[in-house]
C-alpha cells in the first residue's frame, strides 16, 4: 500500500515535471514580431475592439457548458455525467494542447498551404503586440484565447454521436489526437494566412478563397462527418433506448449556445465594428427562423410542436449561419434558417431511419448537414455590400464553386482521417466499453460517480 | 385487517385523500408510479422518434385499515378517483397478516387507528 502511495506521487511528481519543461521552453524566448507582418510602426490596440474580443472568447467558452447540458438532457439518467465530464475534459484537455502546438500549427507561419509550422509552438511571440495579418487592433494573446474556445468546442460537438458507449480512456486519446490532426490543419486551410483554401496568401494578399465567417466548415463539417464515422464505427447502443431524461436541462444548453453564438459569430469579425453588428443581427434572425420552421415540420409530421424540435431548430439555424453571417444580408439570413431546418429535419427523421446509425445526438445530422448547408448558402447569398464577397444570386458563380470544393475537401479529409484516428484507437485500447459496462451506464463504470440519487 | 392498494390518474390524488380524512382514514402512502392498462397513452416523439413504451403516469395508493373501514376506504376512494372515463384506475384489496407500530411494540388492529 505504501508502495502504491509513493507510486502515485511519483507519477503525479513526473506530470508536473513535464508541464514544468514544456512551459520552460517558452521561458526566455524573445517576443518576437510575427515574421510574416510587413515592417511598420507597432500597431495600436484598440480599447474597444479588445474589450468585445476578451468578451466574445467567454461568450463562445459558455457555449461548452451550454453543449454539455444540450447534449447531457439528451442521453439517459445514468450517462447524464459522462456527457457533462467528457465536455468538461475536452476544455482542460485542448486548452493545454493550443498552448502547446495547436494554435501554431492551426495559425503559425504557413508551410506549404497546408499547416502552420512550429514557430508559435509553447506561445512563443504570442504577447500583447498584435499580429497584423489576422487582427490588427487586439493583442496577439487575445486572438489566440478566442481561437482556443473554437478549438475546444468542435472536438466536443463530435462527443454527440458516440454519446452512452465509449470509454473515457479512449475518448481522451482520440479528441487529443483529432484535434491536433484534423481540426488544426484545417483551421490553418480555411484561416490561417496562406492556407490553401484560405482567402489570404502567406504574405496577407487577399486572394479567392473559401468563405467561412465563423467555422461552417473549419467547425461543423469538420466535426459532423467525424462524428458520422464515430457512429458508424462505434455501432449502435445496446438495448431499447429511452427517452430524454431532462428535455429542461437540454433547453437550457439550447438557450447558452444561442447566447454564446453570438460570440461565436460577431466575434469572428475581431473587433467592435459595423460587420460584427451586421453578423449579430444575421445570427439571431436564423436561429429565430430555423426554430420555428422545425416546430412548423413537427407539426406538419407529428401533428404537435415539440420543444426538442424548436431548439433542435434553432441550433441548426445557428450552425448554418455561421459560415454566412458575415457576408450576408438579414433577409437572405431568414432563407438559411428556413433552409437549415428543413434539411436538417429531413436528415434525422428519414435519412437516419433509413440509413439506422446511431448518431445519438444528430451531431452528424444538425452539425455536419447544416454546416454543409450553410457553406453552399454561403456562395448563394453572399452580397459585396455586407463583407465584400458576391455569391451565386449576385452574379459570383464562381464563388459557390470555391464554397462547394471546400466542403468537399473537409468531407473527404475529415473522413478519412477520423476512420484512421478512430481505427488505431480501437486496435490499441478498444473504443467501447463492455456490454456489462454500458447497460450498468458509464456515469459508474467511467467515473465511479452517479448524477442523482434516488434516496436522500 | 386489510391491505388496499389503489392505481389512480394523478391529478385525482387531492379529491381522493380529502375523500379519505372525511371518512376519518388516515394512514396512507403515495408513490408515483408508471403503469398500463386497457388505457392507450400519448406516444411521445423526440425528433421524429416515436417512443414505443405505452406506459403511462399513474399514483398508487397503499391504505392500511381494519374491516369495518374497508367499505369507506373503498366508498372513498371511488368518489375521489371516478371520472367515467378508462383509465381511472384500480382497487385491490390484500389479506394483511400483521401490523406493528414501531414507536410503541403495539401490534393488531390497535397499531393502525
Amino acid at each position: 500500500m505504501k508502495r502504491n502511495v509513493f507510486g502515485r506521487a511519483g507519477l503525479l511528481c513526473g506530470w508536473l515535471s513535464i508541464l514544468v519543461m514544456l512551459a520552460g521552453n517558452g521561458f526566455g524566448q524573445d517576443v518576437v514580431a510575427g515574421a510574416l507582418s510587413t515592417p511598420a510602426p507597432a500597431p495600436a490596440i484598440n480599447a474597444g475592439d479588445t474589450a468585445w474580443m476578451l468578451i466574445s472568447a467567454a461568450l463562445v467558452f459558455l457555449m461548452i457548458p451550454g453543449l454539455a447540458f444540450f447534449y447531457g438532457g439528451l442521453v439517459r439518467k445514468k450517462n447524464v455525467l459522462s456527457i457533462l465530464m467528457q465536455c468538461f475534459a475536452v476544455i482542460c484537455l485542448i486548452t493545454l494542447q493550443w498552448a502547446l502546438c495547436g494554435y501554431s500549427l492551426a495559425f503559425g507561419p504557413d508551410v506549404k498551404g497546408w499547416i502552420g509550422n512550429l514557430d508559435w509552438a509553447f506561445l512563443k511571440g504570442v504577447g500583447v503586440d498584435p499580429f497584423t495579418g489576422y487582427a490588427a487592433t487586439i493583442p496577439h494573446s487575445v486572438f489566440m484565447i478566442f481561437q482556443a474556445m473554437f478549438a475546444i468546442i468542435t472536438p466536443a460537438l463530435i462527443l454527440g454521436a458516440f454519446a452512452e458507449r465509449m470509454k473515457f480512456s479512449a475518448f481522451c486519446v482520440f479528441m487529443l489526437l483529432w484535434s491536433t490532426l484534423v481540426y488544426d490543419p484545417v483551421a490553418h486551410w480555411v484561416w490561417g494566412l496562406g492556407g490553401f483554401l484560405s482567402r489570404f496568401d502567406a504574405a496577407g494578399n487577399a486572394v479567392p478563397g473559401a468563405l467561412d465567417f465563423a467555422g461552417g466548415t473549419v467547425v461543423h463539417i469538420n466535426a459532423g462527418v467525424a462524428a458520422l464515422v464515430a457512429a458508424l464505427i462505434l455501432g449502435k447502443r445496446v438495448g431499447s433506448v429511452s427517452p430524454p431524461h431532462n428535455l429542461p436541462f437540454a433547453v437550457l444548453g439550447a438557450g447558452m449556445l444561442w447566447f454564446g453564438w453570438f460570440g461565436f459569430n460577431a466575434g469572428s469579425a475581431l473587433g467592435a465594428n459595423g460587420l460584427a453588428g451586421s453578423a449579430f443581427v444575421a445570427t439571431h434572425i436564423a436561429a429565430a427562423v430555423a426554430g420555428l420552421t422545425w416546430a412548423v415540420c413537427d407539426w406538419l409530421w407529428h401533428k404537435k410542436a415539440t420543444t426538442l424540435g424548436m431548439i433542435t431548430g434553432a441550433v441548426a439555424g445557428l450552425v448554418a449561419i455561421t459560415p454566412a453571417c458575415g457576408f450576408v444580408s438579414p433577409m437572405s439570413a431568414i432563407w438559411i434558417g428556413a433552409g437549415a431546418s428543413i434539411i436538417c429535419f429531413i436528415a434525422v427523421t428519414f435519412i437516419k431511419a433509413v440509413f439506422k446509425y446511431d448518431d445519438t445526438l444528430d451531431a452528424f445530422g444538425v452539425h455536419g448537414v447544416g454546416g454543409i448547408w450553410g457553406a453552399l448558402a454561403t456562395g448563394i447569398w453572399a452580397e459585396k455590400s455586407v463583407g465584400g464577397f458576391d455569391g451565386l444570386l449576385h452574379g459570383n458563380p464562381g464563388q459557390f464553386l470555391i464554397q462547394l470544393k471546400a466542403v468537399a475537401i473537409t468531407m473527404a479529409y475529415s473522413l478519412v482521417v477520423s476512420f484512421v484516428l478512430l481505427k488505431l484507437v480501437d486496435k490499441f485500447m478498444g473504443l467501447r466499453v463492455s456490454e456489462h459496462e454500458e447497460r450498468v451506464g458509464l456515469d459508474l463504470t467511467q467515473h465511479k460517480e452517479a448524477g442523482y440519487t434516488t434516496i436522500d | 385487517m386489510k391491505y388496499i392498494v389503489a392505481i389512480i390518474q394523478p391529478d385525482r390524488l387531492d379529491p381522493v385523500l380529502d375523500a379519505l380524512e372525511e371518512k376519518e382514514i388516515h394512514l396512507v402512502t403515495v408513490s408515483t408510479v408508471m403503469g398500463r392498462g386497457r388505457q392507450k397513452g400519448i406516444a411521445a416523439v423526440y425528433r421524429s422518434h416515436k417512443e414505443a413504451g405505452s406506459l403511462l403516469k399513474k399514483v398508487k395508493l397503499e391504505i392500511v385499515v381494519n374491516d369495518d373501514f374497508v367499505k369507506p376506504a373503498l366508498d372513498a376512494v371511488t368518489q375521489g378517483a371516478r371520472t367515467g372515463e378508462i383509465g381511472d384506475g384500480k382497487i385491490f384489496v390484500l389479506n394483511l397478516e400483521e401490523c406493528m407500530r414501531i414507536r410503541t411494540g403495539e401490534t393488531g388492529h390497535v397499531a393502525i387507528g
